[in-house]
């Protein structure tokens, strides 16, 4: 072998065997620096005659290369293992928690509300809203329910001390009389909010949710009542194949009147427990909105005919996660209400 | 409404199974709310009477009868009840009797041999009376199947009826219902004319005829006070929750539930004169049977003598007018009393009862005398005497009209939106009963006279519609007018402001609206808050000003359950006197949004030193609901709040809202473990936001300076920064303060606000000397109105 073959060698090896970046570099000088073994070999060739300075030559030139190139594959080793290095060292334990806010949630009955909100609202339903002090005429007289009617005795009232006539509302349809006091049909309304009725038990609270729902137009009908509050229930729950009942019913301000029963969300109108083994729940009231209550807002009930539903969403927030005490929505219990986020 | 099923299938039997005829009832607005079994399942019981009794040779406690239940030879049978005794009857398991949860057979009973076994009540599943024997009348027929017997195979019907069917709170009601339901042929009870056998009478006198338009009364005279109830009536009362108690009452209880019109039963000794309908004089008092005295009010009519008043008229008769005992003459009292005059009346005196729960709702006005009759034939039958004349008033102006409604079978079809026709029409109101005459497709209908609740074209409609089945009205999808629905892009929702909150990592509650009276003293200083007449608990009776109450008994009650760190937030209406503007005088009705947050800032967790929230983070919150509007801040001296913790805040020079430290009074009396922080705003404040207006990007650079000025303790940095900002020319950008300073190298009574200062040209680029310029002139500002100086 010669001495240039020797020296490629030599250098490689050495190389290899260095795994400090400093001394790689001191090793290059003596390889391809001023006065290393490369560059003296380069100063030799002058005192050669010019055909074995050619071959010579262009092996020098080939070894340097070579060299280089060895050293330049040993710079890249390096440099990977110092990152491989870094990286290792500044691994982390990534299964300790995140750092900084967790977050809070809604309430599980305003989130029914956003819901309902929502899917009402896809078919161009706006929402509506009104005061919870109410006064007599809004809450009873307006919705065809005068004083000493036998269905106010259904609504125990929350009265206002020496404010006569003014109550708490017992249900959000004065909302809906309030609407239809300013606005022209076609209507098309939600009304969503907070109703009092003097009552406290398991399945009673004093303060309680409502959403009604009133549509008025000139071609309304009984069967896009049904048609309307069926999509509605099937979406709300996600079951498609959810089945509703219509019954006759009594309310003062439609007629007719129909209560609402959905087949059991729980055993899918098999009969469990929650729906007494009938296979039914009662889930709303609703009709056709009375004449009465057109006549004293101003709407000609002989041109408009309109349909009415009203709802509980706390019941509504109760059967779609489960919930089995009422009460629970209104204590401020942190480990119950987190559970909704 | 709760009656017995076999009642009912008397009058009407249609081929339909007991559960079959509750469907079709409820589908049709007749609600059965339950449909129960008189007796669970069991067989083998007989009527047995009991022949002898001998002591149990072994036990004291035991008996040995021989008993007769009808199976040829007698049995002998061991008994540990305390009422047996030779002679009565009762029921008898035989061998081989399957009971609720036992089977008998013949076993030795303390090595006594017994074949069967005597029951009480509780062991048949019939009552919860264990107390001994079920003891049988002495005519039952020994040997006789008990369920036959006690008509066991019967079943309960239990009808939530809405306010407007009171034609359906009777047996006749229900039939007439379920003959039109079903077609199947209606058999009510014949009534006939009673012969007169007694000339005794007395009169009547309608003083108040809008309360009482027809009166029917007649004396009954000569019955025996002691006369049985019949088993058959006794149970038929039973099982409509009706307690026997004597004859003639027994009776007048029947046929309400029978015909539906409520009577009344007199002692005719006791009366005095006629018998009059008038309302009460001044102070007039009466004592009831259920012995309760009232004062009427004016308005409640009364039925009185030429004495004194006798029975509050359609609600209750008076105790010193009832029957008792010794009661041999009868006046009896059939009448219609206008649901306007009842309503209201036994609910504002406390009570309700089956008369003026059917009266307020309405009752038959034609068939006041058919029900007299029918009680009077039963007294007669049961209690014997002789009936007088029928005395009847009648004012017929005051009776309610029936005036002819109309009805047009296309307006039937669209308030439905089905196709129904006329000649389906026709078939409906036939089998109602309901006459009318017909002109094409419009129909006439005369409402009868028990109905109450047909008035309008509407009432028709429904009626068509219950009766052709709300189950075959389809469900269709509607058609409408496809508008799109405004979104104001200067509005936001309340979801958005929820959301924004929870991810800020606050729980959402929902609190009463009504709450202690004290909450508003401590919280709201508000001595004159709105109260209810009819609070449900005394802790519950005033309606909140503000939200922070309920946020604070939130805080209370989860650290009572050891959660440490308590962030809520409420959005909701809060109530105050004398506000303005609002849809009810007198009364503004805010919705606001508030929250509060107590114990570490953060969640407790590695990496990061735990610190409470405080004023600071609260007033971040604050910033972020109100982004990008900007808020100020000034000092608040409210009730709640600590005096130098607390600010109130200020968008467009109004007031919005507060956020602050609770106030350390408050602390200990709500049981807290530090003060928490809390904020309250005005919801529609909060959900404005401004449109977003573009303005130039400078691309130019850039300078940024710093400026640390020292300044006393207590100079608010706002003031100073809005100082600042005042002088400052159009080209500065952004002053931000961005540390605060006091320690080493500040005088103690001073602190050092440091501000960044960002100036950026949009047209060309800043000189030095502009740079310089700026600068001087803003620490003039500074040095000369804020005595302040520049920290070097």
């Amino acid at each position: 072998m010669s001495d240039i073959e020797h020296l490629v060698e030599q250098a490689t090896a050495e190389f290899s065997g260095i795994s400090d970046a400093a001394a790689l570099e001191q090793a290059k000088a003596r390889y391809l620096g001023k006065s290393g073994s490369v560059t003296e070999l380069l100063k030799g060739l002058g005192k050669l005659d010019p055909e074995e300075r050619k071959s010579t030559g262009a092996a020098i030139n080939s070894a340097k290369d070579r060299i280089e190139q060895a050293l330049n594959a040993r710079r890249d080793a390096l440099r990977h293992a110092a990152l491989e290095m870094q990286l290792k060292a500044e691994a982390l334990d990534i299964t300790l928690p995140g750092r900084g806010m967790s977050t809070g949630g809604l309430h599980p009955v305003t989130r029914t509300l956003e819901r309902i909100e929502a899917l009402f609202r896809s078919i161009g339903f706006d929402v509506a809203d009104g005061p919870e002090i109410e006064d007599d005429f809004h809450n009873f007289t307006a919705l065809n329910t005068p004083e000493n009617h036998p269905a106010r005795s259904m609504h125990d009232t929350f009265y206002l001390e020496n404010a006569p006539g003014l109550l708490l509302r017992t249900h959000t349809s004065p909302i809906q009389v309030r609407y239809m006091e300013t606005h022209k049909p076609p209507i098309r309304i939600i009304a969503p909010g907070r109703v009092y009725r003097v009552d406290s038990d398991a399945t009673h609270s004093p303060m309680f949710h409502q959403v009604e729902g009133l549509w008025i137009d000139e071609d309304v009908s009984f069967a896009d009542l049904k048609g309307v509050f069926t999509d509605f229930l099937r979406n709300f729950f996600e079951k498609p194949d959810l089945r509703t009942r219509f019954r006759p019913s009594f309310f003062p301000f439609t007629e007719p009147s129909a209560e609402i029963d959905m087949s059991c969300v729980f055993c899918n109108g098999n009969g469990c427990r929650v729906c007494s083994h009938t296979g039914w729940l009662e889930i709303a009231g609703s009709g056709m909105v009375h004449p009465n209550v057109l006549k004293a807002v101003g709407i000609d009930s002989e041109k408009y005919i309109g349909f009415a539903f009203g709802m509980g969403p706390d019941r509504l927030t109760m059967l779609r996660y489960g919930v089995n005490d009422l009460r629970l929505f209104f204590e401020g219990d942190l480990r119950f209400l987190s559970q909704f986020r | 409404m709760q009656f017995s099923e076999h009642w009912l299938r008397e009058f009407v039997n249609p081929p339909l199974t007991s559960a079959e005829l509750a469907h079709s009832l409820t589908m049709a607005g007749l609600e059965v709310e339950a449909l129960q079994s008189i007796a669970p399942a069991f067989g083998g019981v007989v009527v047995a009477q009991i022949i002898a009794v001998d002591k149990h040779p072994d036990a004291d406690k035991l008996k040995l009868c021989r008993v007769d239940a009808g199976q040829g030879d007698t049995l002998q049978i061991v008994c540990g009840a305390p009422n047996v005794a030779a002679g009565m009857k009762a029921p008898c398991a035989l061998v081989g009797a399957e009971l609720p949860g036992m089977k008998i057979k013949a076993a030795k009973v303390r090595g006594v041999e017994s074949f069967g076994m005597l029951c009480s009540a509780r062991e048949l599943g019939l009552s919860e009376d264990h107390s001994g024997l079920m003891v049988l009348p002495a005519d039952a027929p020994v040997g006789e199947d008990i369920r036959f017997y006690l008509a066991l195979e019967d079943k309960l019907f239990t009808l939530k009826l809405t306010p407007n069917r009171a034609d359906c709170l009777s047996l006749k009601g229900v039939a007439r219902e379920v003959g039109a339901l079903t077609g199947a042929t209606v058999t009510l009870p014949s009534v006939r004319e009673i012969k007169v056998t007694s000339d005794r009478r007395r009169e009547v006198v309608l003083e108040a005829p809008a309360a009482c338009p027809r009166y029917c009364g007649r004396v009954v005279a000569g019955i025996d006070p002691k006369a049985p109830t019949p088993d058959w009536m006794k149970r038929r009362l039973e099982r409509s929750g009706i307690r026997s108690i004597n004859a003639v009452v027994d009776v007048t209880n029947y046929v309400m539930l029978e015909l539906g019109q409520p009577l009344h039963a007199f002692d005719n000794a006791r009366l005095h004169g006629a018998v009059q309908v008038r309302y009460p004089m001044p102070g007039e008092k009466l004592l009831l049977l259920n012995e309760q005295t009232v004062e009427p009010s004016a308005d409640t009519a009364l039925i009185a003598d030429d004495k004194r008043a006798l029975a509050l008229a359609g609600i209750m008769g008076g105790e010193e007018s009832g029957i008792g005992e010794a009661t041999t003459e009868l006046f009896l009292e059939s009448a219609f009393f206008s649901p306007d005059a009842v309503a209201g009346k036994a609910r504002a005196l406390g009570f309700s009862s089956d008369a003026s729960y059917r009266f307020e709702r309405g009752v038959d006005f034609a068939a006041t005398r058919e029900a007299l009759e029918r009680a009077t034939q039963l007294i007669l039958d049961i209690c014997g005497g002789q009936a007088g004349p029928v005395t009847e008033a009648i004012a017929r102006d005051h009776l309610p009209r029936r005036e002819a409604v109309r009805l047009r079978v296309t307006r039937a079809e669209k308030i439905l939106g089905i196709r129904l026709g006329a000649e389906v029409a026709a078939r409906l109101f036939k089998g109602l009963d309901f006459p009318f005459s017909r002109e094409g497709d419009t129909f006439t209908v005369v409402p009868p006279s028990h109905r109450f609740d047909i008035a309008i074209e509407e009432d028709l409609v429904e009626e068509l519609a219950r009766l052709h089945g709300y189950d075959n009205i389809p469900a269709r999808l509607p058609h409408g007018s496809l508008a799109i629905l405004p979104q104001h892009e200067q509005s936001r929702t309340v979801w958005r402001l929820r959301r924004l909150l929870a991810a800020r990592d606050y729980q959402e509650v929902v609190n009463y609206s009504f709450v202690d009276v004290s909450w508003e003293q401590d919280f709201c200083n508000n001595r004159d808050p709105v109260v209810l007449a009819n609070p449900i608990a005394s802790q519950m009776g005033v309606m909140r000003s503000s939200l922070i109450g309920g946020l604070v008994a939130n805080l209370a009650n989860n650290l009572n359950r050891r959660m440490d760190r308590v962030r809520v937030f409420e959005t909701g209406r809060c109530f105050l006197r004398h506000g303005e503007g609002g849809q009810i005088p007198g009364f503004a009705q805010p919705q606001r949004i508030a929250a509060l947050a107590s114990g570490p800032a953060a969640p407790e967790q590695w990496g990061v030193a735990t610190r409470r929230a405080d004023f600071f983070d609260a007033k971040a919150d604050v910033e972020a609901l109100l982004s990008p509007m900007r808020a100020g801040f000034e000092r608040l001296d409210h009730p709640a709040l600590h005096p130098g913790r607390s600010a109130a805040v200020i968008v467009d020079g109004k007031a919005i809202g507060l956020v602050g430290e609770l106030h350390p009074r408050w602390v200990q009396k709500y049981d807290l473990d530090a003060a928490p922080v809390v904020f309250e705003l005005d919801l529609d404040a909060v959900l404005r936001q401004p449109l977003p207006a573009y303005q130039e990007v400078s691309r130019f650079p850039a300078v940024v300076r710093d400026l640390a000025l020292v300044v006393a303790q207590e100079q608010s940095a706002q003031a100073l920064l809005e100082g600042l900002i005042a002088v400052a020319p159009a080209f500065v950008r952004e002053i931000v303060l961005f540390d605060l300073y006091h320690g080493k190298g500040v005088d103690p009574e001073k602190k050092s606000l440091a501000f960044r200062v960002v100036m950026q040209d949009t047209q060309k680029t800043l000189s030095d000397g502009e740079v310089e310029a700026a600068m001087v002139k803003m620490i003039e500002a500074a040095t000369q109105k804020f005595a302040a100086k520049l920290r070097s």
